[in-house]
């Protein structure tokens, strides 16, 4: 697999018709869905490329002597004002404010310039002709509106857009910046975690969300488990916290890696507002923003591999980052695991399941087979080992449609869009 | 944490463990995009924990080997008029006594280290350093826990209700001082070369070299010493004040270090480093307790000695000293001045957890490097 496909995050618009994901190589691909065949309804509408173009390129910090990456980590759509598209992009250390628009149309005629673009010469001119609109081929263009630089030291692990849809933050490991959509020189440092000396840190910020609809309230997870609220009504500077939720270590489960795997990799709020979700490295759990003290649910995404935390450090998966999601009703919850097996989880049902996403076992169209791992003992038939998961496999990826039942989920290198049967 | 549930868990020794962090953390400063701050954390946190773990299966190591000694009855008698067991004011060393003089500060006595690499003792006499280093070399033994039970190393403040303060340990130790458990069990500590000890205890006449060190401390002499690991919060009585060096599994002649007692400087193995570069003083010491060389002894140093993967040990460790020597330079300035930087008296709890933050602050250092 080309490094530079390896796929780095998934994201819908709105409106769920565009599809966004950015890559390890610095591209965005974004994906479009196909208008309803509305005679037929048999489906919704296909996903196909939309658009592509480069957003961020290798950079060289000459200072520091380091190389930037041009990795895309995050992706986030602003609200629809036109008829163009706007999205947020970020690598390690600069934001960029992406338009993608349509042309559809170009101007044919000129009266001082030929087909090709190059100028008649003046003394050919004889008479006055106005140029006109004429139908192209759809064109889709994507040209940098803004770019945010210079404002982290750290690796940026989030952006989040306000409510307001004019400030989004960003944040790094040890600081969160607001920024105003129009303004570019200039950047405000609302949370700053950094230690004055460095080697008394104890924790890094792992991932930052604005409020669905508080546009004064934000959070922020940690590498040591704990999710932070903050309310920029209190203060300039949000270092204490509003609320911090954080449920205390079971002293039975502790082991080398317990730092590790209680680091926070993923927060989202719920649609509602009401609720939030993390993402550790075995489990998902369901906060209610009025109770600090411990999630309402917690869903353990990959049990079974709490015993091979040791292989996993090896590898280097247990550092592995995965992310969750909402259904649009905030209903169900899901997450990726290895094996390229993703999880789902209903809480009102309380009922869960594996699924698989992989070409071999999923023809289009075919209904998803649920997959079961076997911890231990006797394997069903069926079922998989833990020992036979492949974990170079693994999908940390995941976006559900904000209206409907359409999932995307990244494998390493690979987009895969399931929706569910549509009677 | 739980040094035997870890181990079960754990297909990797803990030293494996901590070569392995140090390569990650080696390996990702020469990683695409610059150091990642937060997988360095991480790695910086196994990388104690393994630590802490590895620390104290040397100690119960070097416990099993005393008791083996013991038997072997290499061991000095408890010279005359040394309290038995019971109620014995901690006592370091020795060494301690001699250090006295020049560590006049209350609250920072830092008792000379035996050579298990307390020689975190490098502390000593610098002013610096936690007392705690100390302890950790003859705290290494399982006071408490049997033999075969990997020190505990989760701090248990409910178990040290007696603040350790450097003067408090010297003082009479109540029960409650003890760990819970083991602390107040005849069972025997590390060895150190004792007899001397009575020497240089005596030199120290109870009030005095003890400065801080209750009148208990002659009986105490070399019958029994009681040292906290504020590392490992391990409260370990020696017994007969033999100190048996960290260095014993490579050198097998410590043991004999017993013999070495009261004897001009005995076998290499029981030489004992207090700290770098004070070997003058060390000399001065009666009953020739002569430094060492330094690597052996700083097996236990919770500062980020280098020594402490020194290159007699396996190949991995050496891989770590190699690895550390990497980071040699920009980091001992960070570990001395930590050091120098540790003044106050400090009760057990906060000790320990100075003696963490320490701990961690070279593996910190290496994150934020």
């Amino acid at each position: 697999v080309a490094e530079a496909d390896i796929i780095s995050t998934v994201e819908f618009n709105h409106s769920g018709e565009l599809l966004a994901t950015g890559d390890k190589g610095g591209r965005v691909v974004i994906f479009q869905q196909e208008q309803e065949n509305k005679i037929q309804s048999l489906s919704r509408g296909e996903y196909n490329v939309y658009s592509t173009f480069q957003s961020h390129e290798p950079e060289f910090d000459y200072l520091k002597s380091l190389e930037i990456e041009e990795k895309i980590n995050k992706i986030r759509w602003l609200p629809q004002k036109n008829a163009a598209q706007f999205l947020l992009s970020t690598n390690d250390k600069t934001i960029k404010l992406w338009k993608i628009s349509e042309r559809d149309k170009r101007p044919e005629g000129y009266n001082l310039k030929e087909e090709d673009g190059r100028y008649r010469d003046p003394s050919t001119v004889t008479t006055l002709r106005v140029p006109v609109f004429r139908p192209m081929d759809l064109m889709v263009e994507a040209s940098p509106r803004r770019i945010f630089a210079n404002a982290h030291t750290y690796h940026i692990n989030s952006i989040s857009i306000n409510s307001d849809y004019e400030t989004y933050l960003s944040a790094d490991d040890l600081r969160i910046n607001l920024w105003h959509l129009e303004i570019t020189d200039r950047s405000f440092n609302i949370v700053d975690i950094k230690p004055a000396n460095m080697e008394e840190l104890t924790e890094v910020i792992t991932a930052a969300e604005f409020h669905p609809n508080s546009c004064n309230t934000f959070v922020y997870s940690s590498s040591k488990g704990t999710i932070r609220l903050c309310d920029m009504r209190a203060s300039a500077l949000c270092d204490r916290h509003s609320k911090l939720f954080e449920e205390p270590e079971d002293p039975s489960n502790r082991s080398f890696f317990s730092e590790i795997i209680s680091s926070i990799s993923d927060v989202k709020f719920s649609h509602s507002g009401r609720y939030m979700m993390t993402r550790d490295y075995l489990s998902v759990k369901i906060w209610d923003l009025n109770m600090e003290n411990r999630p309402v649910e917690t869903y353990q995404v990959h049990e079974y591999l709490r015993s091979k935390l040791c292989s996993l450090y090896e590898n280097d998966c247990i550092f592995d980052k995965f992310e969750c999601c909402w259904n649009g009703s905030d209903s169900v919850v899901m997450t990726g695991s290895y094996n390229n097996f993703f999880r789902m989880f209903d809480r009102n049902t309380k009922r869960d399941i594996t699924l698989e996403a992989s070409r071999e076992n999923n023809k289009p169209r075919t209904v998803l087979k649920p997959r079961k791992v076997c911890a231990s003992g006797k394997r069903k038939k069926d079922e998989i080992s833990v020992d036979s998961l492949d974990f170079n496999k693994k999908i940390l990826h995941t976006a559900w449609h904000p209206k409907e039942n359409i999932i995307a989920v990244a494998t390493t290198n690979n987009l895969y869009i399931f929706q569910d049967k549509v009677n | 944490m739980l040094g035997g549930r870890r181990r079960m868990e754990c297909a990797l020794d803990a030293q494996s463990l901590i070569s392995l962090s140090l390569r990650k953390i080696h390996s990702s400063r020469t990683q695409r995009g610059g150091i990642k701050l937060h997988k360095n954390l991480l790695v910086s946190y196994v990388l104690r924990n393994a630590r802490q773990l590895y620390l104290s299966e040397r100690y119960a190591e070097l416990y099993r080997r005393q008791q083996h000694y013991q038997e072997g009855g290499l061991l000095l008698g408890a010279p005359p008029g040394c309290a038995p067991a019971g109620e014995i004011p901690p006592e370091f060393s020795p060494l301690q006594l001699a250090a006295e003089p020049e560590d006049p500060e209350p609250g920072m006595q830092q008792p000379r280290s035996c050579g298990l690499g307390c020689a975190a003792g490098g502390a000593l006499g610098r002013g610096g350093g936690d007392l705690l280093e100390v302890p950790v070399c003859a705290a290494l033994l399982p006071g408490a826990p049997q033999e075969d039970e990997p020190l505990e190393l989760q701090p248990s403040p409910p178990q040290h209700p007696q603040p350790a303060t450097p003067s408090a340990l010297r003082r009479d130790s109540s029960p409650g001082f003890y760990r819970g458990g083991g602390g107040s069990s005849a069972s025997p500590g590390l060895l150190y070369p004792v007899p001397t000890s009575c020497d240089f205890g005596s030199p120290a006449p109870p009030g005095s070299a003890m400065s801080s060190a209750s009148g208990g401390a002659s009986a105490h002499c070399s019958s029994r010493t009681t040292v906290l690991d504020l590392d490992t919060h391990v409260v370990t009585t020696v017994e007969n004040g033999y100190l048996h060096q960290d260095c014993c599994s490579q050198c097998p002649c410590c043991c004999q270090g017993a013999a070495g007692l009261g004897a001009p400087p005995p076998t290499p193995g029981t030489k004992r480093k207090y700290y770098p570069g004070q070997e003058d003083e060390e000399d001065g010491d009666p009953g020739g307790v002569a430094v060492g060389g330094g690597s052996p002894f700083s097996l236990c140093s919770k500062r980020a000695r280098f020594e402490d993967f020194s290159p007699e040990q396996p190949p991995d460790s050496s891989n770590i000293s190699n690895l550390i020597s990497i980071f040699g330079s920009g980091f001992t300035g960070l570990v001395s001045r930590q050091q120098a930087d540790c003044e106050q008296p400090l009760n057990g709890q906060l000790c320990g957890k100075q003696a963490l933050a320490s701990l961690g602050a070279w593996t910190r250092a290496i994150v934020a490097f």
